[in-house]
């Protein structure tokens, strides 16, 4: 089987194990990345403990817990702490989730956990990435520059010729239907950063994030521009890179099925080429 | 590129980069991006700057939906919606910036159909409304079915649509940028805004004619919010410490409906579907306190009375200490189709299946009818010379930030996503009259970065002995137990003295981390530094006012007093010493055209 090395200065070592908070009788333990541009040191892997006793049911209220108590250096992005703007995407035992919305213990189930990853440290700790395959910026805080070029690529507008009408463009039930389980997508980029030929192309291929959203605006009952949308798909890569792995709907925080709308799209194009 | 500091100047030395814009817009909410598409729309070179990516601006957590008179659900009239938008304010609000508000909008709410926003429909094919809380026809003979609603993520629905049009209208963003303060030359013109890039630790200095600040509420002042982490009102901060006033700061709206524990919104459309809040006895009690609305009467009212039905020992739970909302009595498709959000919010955070079990809620810090006075084009006023309309040339205000004030004592759940596009516009139509397009621009006054600098440094470098954490819990702490839905004088007494106090220790102020780059133990000392003025100030000018009015309910001052009372307080933070000096601007008694009388003031009962 081939062996894969990671660069020198991507190789992550042991970090430092700060102090577990005194008299604390219900301690979990946190491992989390570690890196700092501004230091030179490869990334490390840092452990705390964490009071449950004081401390919220998600995976964010420990990390709140942690830069609040413990180490104010910890860096991620969070804000709405309810699952719907986003920001606080990252791998969390294995497994890409908003730290918001996996609970602590939930996250440290069997069957939450990629098999790859098998369990070396006995104290059932809680392990922490930042999403994979992007460039890190500081500790959980990926670059997401290039996810946001490719959402902004499929042009996330609704695009009509015909004259807007006074009021609203109507639209029946039905057709409104069709765009449940696509436009909740909250740009997390689980899915996307979750994808093998995403990781492999990611310069190339759209990812699920932005296709999800392609298919949005294609099944949209009041758009009139589908051809060019679809012909914008038309390549190699943009589209045709998704090989149905299906992480992307293991992972979405919020249950969309970003392949089956890649599949609906690959369908659009066979149709109207038929 | 400049080096600032050199040339015996106090400010440290950190690398700047000049920039020169028609428009600067800090913040990318509703508000900021309604702005931001309509001054690129107009020609104007326009920047948008934002603490966090767009999408992740907490108008995207805005669930119920949007008010307009569009009349698909049954009859529907500007003026009703405007009758109920003053009563809802308990006449604090401005009754020609109401007038603008209600009338202009269903065709923002058109607009943001026309760019793709995903309403949901009516069996015609036309949005779909539904009923909330004050929402009345007729003048409060029946129900309205007025909030256009994308089920129940509308802000979502509206934020990820507003930023696709700014995305066509190839809009400048500087993303992660956190905003410092503004640049005000001393003819008391704001010239600019200083920020800092997050990704690289650079300083980024802004020219522009007109600077427009859409940076939301400060919901994060209290312990318990839906507010997201975000919402520290940086930008009412910058207005405090450009010495100019906020205005009506001790009107905060409380929730009825934030999940125990957690705060996490409820949206009051699950009471316009049909559900209800129930006590300890199973009772329907808002039947008592508000016959006629039940349980969509406004905010202040509902919340009112699940606190008193706590204090009298009716609340539900170990500890008697919160309230039930039930929606078990709804048929699971509708929960499905209309209320799916909130059905999984309620999983995740209090383990409720929605369609067997009530949610356990409790009034939570939501909305700050308070902000930075502006008229109903989004132009900052402050009160000089005696005239109170005095406007602060080359600044705007809008969305939460602002205070225009269309809200008065208290917001009408769904006024406020039409809040932010409606005077989005406004502000956009605004710029593109006034701001010339591509003007040179003098010169910034000597020194301009200085002050912004100053600051930055003394906390990057802040040795003293409490960390940033604890200060901020006891902020927290002190405005969520002395500033709350029921307040006393005495209670005030001690909350200004406990809040003096924690501004006092701003100076003992210790960071662990002094680097540059995305350093977030800096930015959330700065943000808890633009949340303690704003703070000291809703507790100075909640003690100010002896009336109950809205959102403001003094036990001691039970009923409103229009004759001393009806007027916006306007507060000024001395920021070395903390003390607040409060004036007043009068509240506009008049409309904005002859199509509608000035709403004479009355009993508030729904």
């Amino acid at each position: 089987m081939a062996q894969f090395t990671l660069p020198k200065n991507s190789q992550i070592s042991e970090g430092k194990t700060w102090p577990a908070p005194q008299g604390a009788k219900n301690l979990q333990v946190f491992r989390i990345y570690r890196w700092n541009p501004d230091d030179g040191q490869n990334p490390r892997i840092d452990t705390y403990h964490v009071d449950r006793d004081d401390c919220g049911p998600m995976v964010l209220d420990a990390l709140l817990w942690i830069k609040n108590k413990v180490d104010a250096t910890l860096v991620f992005r969070r804000s709405c702490r309810e699952g719907i703007c986003g920001s606080c995407a990252m791998n969390i035992e294995g497994q890409n989730a908003l730290a918001c919305t996996i609970g602590i213990d939930e996250c440290r189930k069997p069957d939450n956990a990629l098999p790859l990853l098998t369990r070396k440290d006995k104290d059932g700790a809680v392990r922490i990435y930042p999403l994979p395959h992007m460039p890190v910026i500081k500790d959980l805080v990926p670059d997401l520059t290039n996810f946001y070029a490719q959402h902004a690529s499929i042009e996330p507008w609704l695009q009509t010729e015909t004259l807007a009408p006074e009021k609203e463009w109507r639209q029946t039930p039905e057709d409104r239907t069709k765009l449940d389980g696509l436009y909740e997508c909250i740009l997390c980029a689980c899915c996307t950063t979750s994808c093998p030929s995403y990781w492999w192309n990611g310069d190339k291929f759209l990812g699920p994030a932005a296709l999800l959203q392609a298919y949005r605006w294609l099944i949209d009952s009041r758009d009139e521009n589908t051809g060019e949308r679809l012909d914008g798909l038309h390549d190699p890569f943009r589209l045709y890179r998704c090989h149905t792995i299906m992480n992307c709907a293991n992972t979405c925080p919020k249950n969309l099925n970003p392949a089956k709308a890649i599949a609906e799209i690959k369908k659009m194009m066979v149709e109207r080429a038929v | 590129m400049a080096a600032n500091g050199s040339n015996g100047s106090a400010a440290p030395a950190y690398t700047i980069i000049d920039h020169s814009f028609d428009v600067v817009i800090v913040g990318a909410g509703g508000a900021g991006l309604r702005a931001t598409v309509g001054c690129s729309q107009a020609g104007l070179r326009t920047a948008c700057i934002s603490k966090v990516f767009p999408t992740r601006s907490h108008t995207v957590a805005a669930q119920g939906g949007i008010s307009a008179s569009l009349g698909n659900m049954g009859p529907d009239d500007w003026r009703w919606h405007m009758y109920d938008t003053v009563k809802g304010s308990d006449w604090l609000g401005d009754q020609d910036a109401i007038e603008y508000l209600v009338r202009n909008a269903p065709a923002a709410v058109y607009e943001l159909e026309h760019w793709g926003v995903p309403f949901s429909r009516t069996e015609e094919g036309k949005i779909y409304q539904r009923p909330f809380g004050g929402m009345t026809t007729d003048y409060g003979k029946g129900t309205a079915q007025r909030t256009c609603a994308a089920a129940d993520r509308t802000g979502h629905a509206m934020l990820h649509t507003l930023y696709g049009q700014a995305v066509k209208n190839q809009t400048e963003f500087f993303i992660e940028y956190f905003a410092l303060d503004l640049i005000m030359d001393e003819d008391g013109r704001c010239r600019g805004v200083i920020a800092l890039d997050q990704a690289t630790g650079e300083i980024h200095r802004f020219r522009a004619s007109m600077v427009i600040l859409a940076t939301g509420g400060y919901g994060r002042a209290y312990f318990s919010a839906t507010s997201a982490h975000t919402c520290t009102g940086d930008g009412n901060a910058m207005v405090l410490r450009a010495g100019l006033p906020l205005q009506d700061m001790e009107f905060v709206q409380f929730h009825p409906t934030g999940i125990y524990g957690a705060g996490c919104l409820i949206t009051e459309g699950s009471r316009g579907e049909g559900g209800y809040l129930t006590n300890s006895e199973g009772e329907r009690f808002m039947e008592r306190y508000a016959p006629s609305a039940k349980d969509l009467a406004s905010r202040d009212v509902v919340s009112r009375s699940m606190t008193l039905e706590i204090r009298e020992g009716r609340g539900v739970g170990r500890e008697k200490d919160h309230i039930f909302l039930h929606l078990d009595h709804l048929d699971p498709k509708i929960l499905h189709e209309r209320l799916p959000g909130i059905s999984e919010s309620a999983r995740i955070f209090a383990g409720v299946d929605v369609t067997r079990e009530p949610i356990p809620v409790l009034p939570t810090v939501h909305y700050n009818m308070g902000g930075i006075p502006t008229n109903y084009h989004g132009e900052v006023l402050t009160l000089k010379n005696g005239n109170p309309d005095t406007v602060v040339p080359g600044l705007m205000a809008l969305g939460e930030a602002a205070c225009v004030s269309v809200h008065g004592a208290n917001r009408l759940g769904s006024n406020s996503l039409i809040d932010l596009v409606v005077f989005g516009r406004a502000a956009g139509l605004r710029c593109a009259e006034i701001v010339e397009k591509g003007a040179r621009q003098p010169e910034l006054p000597k020194g301009s970065a200085d002050k912004a600098l100053a600051r930055l440094d003394r906390f990057r470098h802040a040795d003293g002995g409490t960390p940033t954490a604890k200060l901020r819990d006891e902020m927290q702490r002190t405005m969520q137990n002395n500033c709350a839905v029921f307040r006393t004088g005495e209670v005030l007494e001690e909350g200004r003295g406990l809040i003096g106090k924690v501004f006092k220790n701003v100076a003992d102020i210790g960071i662990t981390d002094r680097s540059l780059i995305w350093n977030t133990d800096l930015l959330e000392t700065l943000e808890f530094d633009n949340l303690i003025g704003q703070a000291v100030v809703t507790m100075e000018s909640a003690a100010n006012r002896t009336e109950s009015r809205g959102a403001h309910a003094r036990e001691d001052y039970a009923d409103r007093n229009d004759k001393d009372w009806m007027k916006h307080t306007l507060s000024w933070l001395d920021e070395t010493s903390g003390k607040v000096s409060i004036d007043y601007r009068p509240v506009h008694a008049y409309t904005m055209s002859n199509e509608i009388q000035y709403i004479e003031p009355k009993a508030r009962v729904y």
